[in-house]
């Protein structure tokens, strides 16, 4: 990679000065995977820790319990997933805007998430003060959007670290939580009487064929994406990746889809959630890899110096950031309210801010900043999921689900601390 | 020995700049012009003021007095804004390239292209950084979608440069172009310099390597001690006449300091 040519560069040709320079890369097959191994080695890993983890998961659980790889654990799972999900995307951009060493971190995610749950199941009480079920959720959102907004002037405009900053609002919302819950309620619980709101994390789609349209809408739409790609890059003579790769990845997908569905279907089908879950997932994806607003997000995490000197307003773009990570913590406080079907005062708490942010870290994002995608959102909350999911069908004791899952937690952090280094020492080189 | 004979007007042009800091004055009265085309080399010892003349031009620490004229109009930059506005584009040595992100996105950091109102046109985005490192004839790059976190440094010097004469610039300011560079990547960001001369670009090399200065620099302006001592032409000195100027040329007396001879 390193060692230039010495040689003059050889002048342009007449025609062809297109490729003159630049050999369209990975047309063969063959050229595409030694490229690909090439870029692991060098530590671009991608999706290729998660997709082991995932194989590990299933091998260890389903030799080792029998009601692990069934059609009701796989539906219990996307339901008992999706909380941590949603708050995992708002996480995820919080670190991709990690400051070079300083890491950048919402510690209080999961009470802010809490709060807003609360105030929405609080807000939606018949007659007490008995909001419709969107009015409620627009409160909430705004609400927990402005706390993301407050964080985020108090990250920027007066230098307190993230860190700081956020453990202050993890008490603060902690306790917020509690005295809502414990000062406007009888015995700090409330039930969700609104149907609506129910079925956001407990409503399936018990009809076979829902299930199948919408992994075709899915699957049609990645197809299109990317074949569309492929042939505008070949009319502006781009290189491309070679047609069976490309084939191989959309037969991936819909595998993997039309497998989800049929398992899904076996039980109750797919669940209301993770429909929503998809098109959060999509659209956010959307927002930071296809936007400027996600363009900027990166370079502000890759080098802010960078960033500042291009014109771009590193602290608008943390304060953007904070308030998105607002956003998805609101989000992800009605889902979980939804599935308990309640609030109370210790809703929010446990683990659910670790699982969080380890969920991230699992799925590939660089507690370093500037590199990981959102879907890693899925990845990470389906693999601390299935973990934990397997722990409690195995009886497995508290101490031993705690430790286990540090271990798992800790091991993801080290595949992204050796693969950063792989690609610096390769960048120095 | 200063020069100044002919040879097309100046794109860039200061006369009589001056600029201090407090009790310290870091440039005085300096006259330093480059022209379309030409590669001009700054040089001086550490402390000579050749950031201080820089950062002047570029408006970062706008001059006391004196006067700027560029492309023949006089001009005032009170910032690097008004000086990319103008033309005007600095490639710093620490470069400020986004390790994590891929070569085209470097290039086009602050300023991406959208279609659709909304979408950033990748491809339009792709093909215009291919035309511009070709045009450097750049070809050490094996795709502008490596992320520049992969590349040696003078192919990171080349993403930086090709960067810079993107947005219609005119004039190209490198900072130490080849400072932590080996002799290979050396050959090609000289090489580099050379192009943006040849495609008429006006080209200042801040360096401390003469021998580097003596391929490119077509002139030479030597600072010392915040003054300009002299101007050569590349083929008219040598080395050891640029030498003595850096070390000991002629300084007019600065009222109010003591010049140290």
């Amino acid at each position: 990679m390193s060692d230039d040519t010495t040689t003059a560069p050889s002048p342009p040709s007449e025609e062809g000065v297109r490729t003159a320079g630049f050999e369209t890369p990975h047309e063969g097959v063959s050229d595409y995977v030694a490229e690909r191994w090439r870029a692991v080695q060098a530590g671009e890993l991608g999706s290729l820790p998660i997709i082991l983890g995932l194989v590990v998961i299933v091998a260890v659980f389903g030799t080792l319990e029998d009601n692990f790889l069934t059609a009701q654990n796989f539906t219990n799972l996307l339901l008992q997933m999706a909380p941590i999900a949603f708050l995992s995307i708002g996480i995820i951009f919080i670190l991709l805007i990690a400051d070079g060493e300083v890491v950048t971190i919402d510690l209080s995610v999961a009470f802010v998430a809490g709060t807003g749950g609360t105030v929405l199941v609080l807000l939606q009480r018949p007659d007490d003060p008995g909001w419709p079920w969107w009015a409620a959720i627009i409160a909430c959102l705004i609400l927990t959007t402005v706390i993301g907004l407050v964080h985020a002037l108090i990250i920027t405009k007066l230098g307190v670290p993230s860190f700081v900053t956020t453990l202050a609002g993890f008490l603060v919302w902690s306790g917020v939580v509690l005295w809502l819950t414990l000062d406007f309620t009888d015995a700090g619980f409330v039930s969700i009487q609104d149907q609506t709101l129910i079925d956001i994390s407990n409503k399936f789609f018990s009809d076979d064929w829902v299930g199948w349209v919408l992994a075709l809408i899915v699957v049609g739409g990645y197809a299109v994406f990317q074949l569309n790609d492929v042939r505008s890059r070949r009319a502006r003579g781009l290189g491309t990746r070679p047609m069976p790769i490309v084939l191989a990845q959309i037969a991936g997908v819909a595998v993997l889809l039309f497998a989800a569905v049929i398992v899904a279907n076996r039980d109750r089908g797919i669940p209301l959630v993770t429909v929503i879950l998809a098109v959060f997932l999509a659209f956010w994806t959307f927002v930071a890899a296809k936007t400027r607003f996600g363009r900027h997000i990166y370079a502000v995490g890759g080098s802010p110096e960078a960033a500042r000197r291009a014109g771009i307003s590193v602290d608008n773009i943390r304060i953007a950031v904070f308030m998105v990570n607002g956003f998805m913590a609101g989000v992800g406080g009605i889902v979980l309210v939804s599935r308990l079907r309640s609030t109370s005062s210790n809703i929010a708490g446990g683990n659910l801010l670790l699982e969080v942010i380890a969920a991230a870290v699992i799925g590939g994002v660089s507690l370093f900043g500037g590199s990981g995608r959102i879907v890693a959102a899925f990845y990470g909350a389906l693999v601390i999921t299935a973990i934990k999911n397997g722990m409690e069908l195995m009886g497995l004791s508290s101490g031993f689900k705690f430790i286990i899952t540090g271990i798992v937690l800790l091991l993801a952090v080290l595949i992204d601390s050796v693969s950063k280094r792989r690609r610096t020492m390769r960048g120095l080189a | 020995m200063t020069s100044d004979d002919g040879g097309g007007s100046p794109l860039l042009q200061c006369q009589g700049v001056s600029k201090s800091f407090g009790a310290v004055q870091a440039i005085y009265k300096v006259d330093f012009d480059v022209r379309a085309g030409e590669v001009m080399a700054l040089v001086g010892d550490n402390g000579a003021g050749k950031s201080t003349l820089i950062k002047g031009i570029v408006g970062i620490y706008p001059f006391d007095e004196g006067e700027v004229y560029f492309d023949g109009a006089q001009v005032r930059i009170h910032g690097p804004k008004d000086a990319a506005d103008l033309g005007i584009e600095v490639v710093y040595q620490d470069l400020a390239l986004a390790d994590n992100l891929d070569v085209v996105a470097n290039m086009f950091l602050g300023r991406e292209e959208i279609s659709n109102g909304l979408v950033i046109d990748e491809l339009a985005m792709e093909h215009r950084a291919q035309e511009v490192l070709e045009s450097l004839s750049v070809t050490t790059l094996k795709s502008v979608r490596q992320v520049v976190a992969g590349l040696s440094g003078g192919q990171r010097q080349a993403v930086a440069v090709a960067k810079s004469i993107m947005w219609d610039s005119k004039l190209v300011i490198l900072d130490e172009p080849t400072a932590a560079l080996g002799v290979a990547q050396t050959r090609q960001v000289l090489d580099l310099v050379l192009r943006l001369a040849e495609q008429g670009f006006g080209v200042v090399i801040i360096s401390h390597n003469l021998h580097d200065i003596f391929e490119v620099a077509d002139r030479i302006t030597v600072l010392r001690l915040g003054q300009r001592v002299a101007v050569f032409d590349k083929a008219a000195t040598n080395q050891q006449e640029v030498v003595e100027a850096i070390t000991a040329g002629d300084l007019a007396h600065v009222p109010g300091m003591e010049a140290a001879i």
